[in-house]
């Protein structure tokens, strides 16, 4: 392992005793651990308030339709915040100054708010200004909280994946007679949509995590939806354990997707080298001023 | 308007769970992280799954398991107001989120320093500790300043989830305005997307001349 290499020496055999010790005495700790929180929690996985889970009620009016409703929002978000992201981040790069000017300011602006506030903006703009009645709305602001955050931060990505690559791709396009935008469309964004493919997946975990935030402007996705349901059958912790549960396993899967591509983009040698799935999302995520920070990160 | 809603004692409670939910953080995300490199794999086990499990889970969800369950479903209560148990599950569950960023965060800084530092240490003859004293942790700490800058302004805005279990802090407080005055629709956004700027800014500039000015030449 390559963190212990620096840290630690080859263990002799006294030290190798000394870790078996500790390390048993660690699963002994572990186990404790795990033991008082099942005790703690006996109460709330009986099988009276497991019961809701095997009711084809609760499965058919609580937890697929609000599946299914976390399921569309991330996928209306992810479309439209690659889109958008897309957009910005050539307008960003765009040489009119104006125009990368203006995307700029609103990749900055759109990163640094918070995107609960932003949901909860859009919401009443959809009730008090498009006047779409209370049913739409929600999605609506959901979606678009996460669109114009998540698209600031693709916007970045795009940024630093062409800033990424060679100057001499640039140069070379110019040379034989391409303008600026024909080198941004056919050279450069081609090769650091490869780079940042992983980034890009990784983002999505983001983004499905985040429309568990649309709880409070009433969207009845997974969460709000299991929440219902434990409040009328009075089991909130077993619903909240059944929520992580499928949380996790769905951001597992896409994780899982997202170190797939990176494999397999590092074995083929087209395009630019991609970027490492985790390296510069956690400052892009972080918002204000993060920008100027490279650093490797995890995503947040 | 602004008088009959306490927007500044609204940003003390945003604030309050920043600071709180931040020290929390760094300390519960301090031990992960030297659990996830210490040599023994019973410990590395556990931070591996306290990261992937909670890096994996929604931070509204973790709010909504203290505050609903823990709290309210199984009496799990600290403080004596109804507002200091809000405050105090909140900050748990934001600590407890972040901490496994912070320790990600943490590991990324003893990863940017090259293993021949540890071996240049062990070859003029230095003992394990005071190799790790004077080496290598001085680089790691370093290393790790802008990671952890980073999780700090994500923690700052991660403070509006809160108000999905009805703490009165910065966005829960913006809510009742728009549903009060409509008409102020975009001036109170304005004001309030203003407050997180305020606060995040110097947190930002901050971390990024302190990364600067510790950064390790390589």
């Amino acid at each position: 392992m390559s963190v212990n290499s620096v840290l630690f020496d080859h263990p002799g055999p006294s030290a190798r005793r000394r870790n078996t010790v500790i390390t048993v005495l660690g699963w002994l700790a572990v186990l404790a651990l795990l033991g008082a929180l099942g005790w703690g929690l006996r109460n709330e996985f009986t099988a009276l308030k497991l019961r809701p889970f095997a009711d084809g009620e609760s499965w058919r009016f609580y937890i697929v339709p609000g599946l299914l409703n976390t399921l569309k929002a991330a996928g209306i978000a992810v479309l439209t915040s690659v889109v958008l992201g897309l957009a910005l981040g050539c307008g960003r790069l765009s040489p009119v100054r104006l125009v990368s000017r203006v995307c700029g300011v609103l990749v900055e602006v759109f990163r640094a708010i918070p995107v609960l506030l932003m949901m909860i903006f859009w919401y009443y703009i959809a009730i008090y200004v498009l006047v779409l009645g209370r049913e739409v709305a929600p999605l609506f602001g959901v979606v678009m909280g996460l669109t114009l955050y998540n698209a600031s931060v693709i916007a970045e990505l795009v940024r630093s994946g062409v800033h990424s690559l060679p100057r001499g791709q640039r140069e070379a396009g110019l040379a034989i007679g391409m303008s600026e935008g024909q080198v941004l469309t056919s050279v450069q964004l081609p090769q650091a949509i490869t780079a940042m493919l992983p980034s890009l997946v990784s983002q999505l975990v983001v983004i499905l995590k985040d429309t568990a935030l649309g709880t409070a402007i009433l969207y009845t996705d997974l969460l709000k939806q299991l929440n219902d349901l434990a409040t009328y059958r009075g089991n909130v912790v077993a619903a909240m354990v059944f929520a992580a549960v499928v949380y996790i396993a769905l951001n597992f899967a896409l994780t899982s997707l997202a170190q797939l591509v990176e494999r397999r983009l590092r074995r083929s040698s087209r395009g630019g080298a991609p970027m490492d799935a985790d390296r510069n999302l956690d400052a892009v995520n972080a918002g204000a001023m993060a920008s100027q920070v490279e650093t490797p990160g995890s995503r947040l | 308007m602004l008088q009959r809603f306490d927007l500044l004692a609204a940003f003390w409670m945003t604030l309050q769970l920043a600071v709180l939910g931040a020290v929390g953080a760094l300390v519960l995300g301090t031990v992960i992280a030297v659990m996830r490199v210490s040599p023994f794999s019973s410990l590395q086990f556990f931070a591996r799954m306290y990261v992937t499990l909670i890096r994996n889970t929604p931070l509204t969800l973790i709010l909504f398991f203290c505050v609903f369950g823990l709290m309210n479903a199984m009496g799990l209560r600290f403080g004596e107001s109804r507002d200091t148990q809000n405050l105090f599950w909140g900050v748990v569950a934001i600590a407890v989120y972040h901490a496994s960023f912070v320790a990600e965060a943490l590991r990324s800084g003893i990863n940017t320093v090259p293993v021949g530092q540890a071996e240049a240490a062990r070859a003029i003859g230095m003992p394990f500790l005071p190799s790790l004293r004077h080496v290598i942790m001085p680089q790691a700490v370093r290393g790790s300043v802008a990671p952890v800058g980073n999780v700090m302004i994500a923690l700052t805005k991660n403070t509006t989830v809160a108000a999905t279990v009805g703490i009165a802090e910065a966005a829960a407080t913006m809510k009742t305005m728009i549903e009060f005055y409509p008409n102020f629709l975009y001036f109170i956004f304005a004001l309030v997307a203003l407050g997180f700027v305020v606060l995040t800014l110097p947190t930002g500039i901050f971390f990024t001349w302190l990364s600067r000015k510790v950064a390790v030449q390589r």
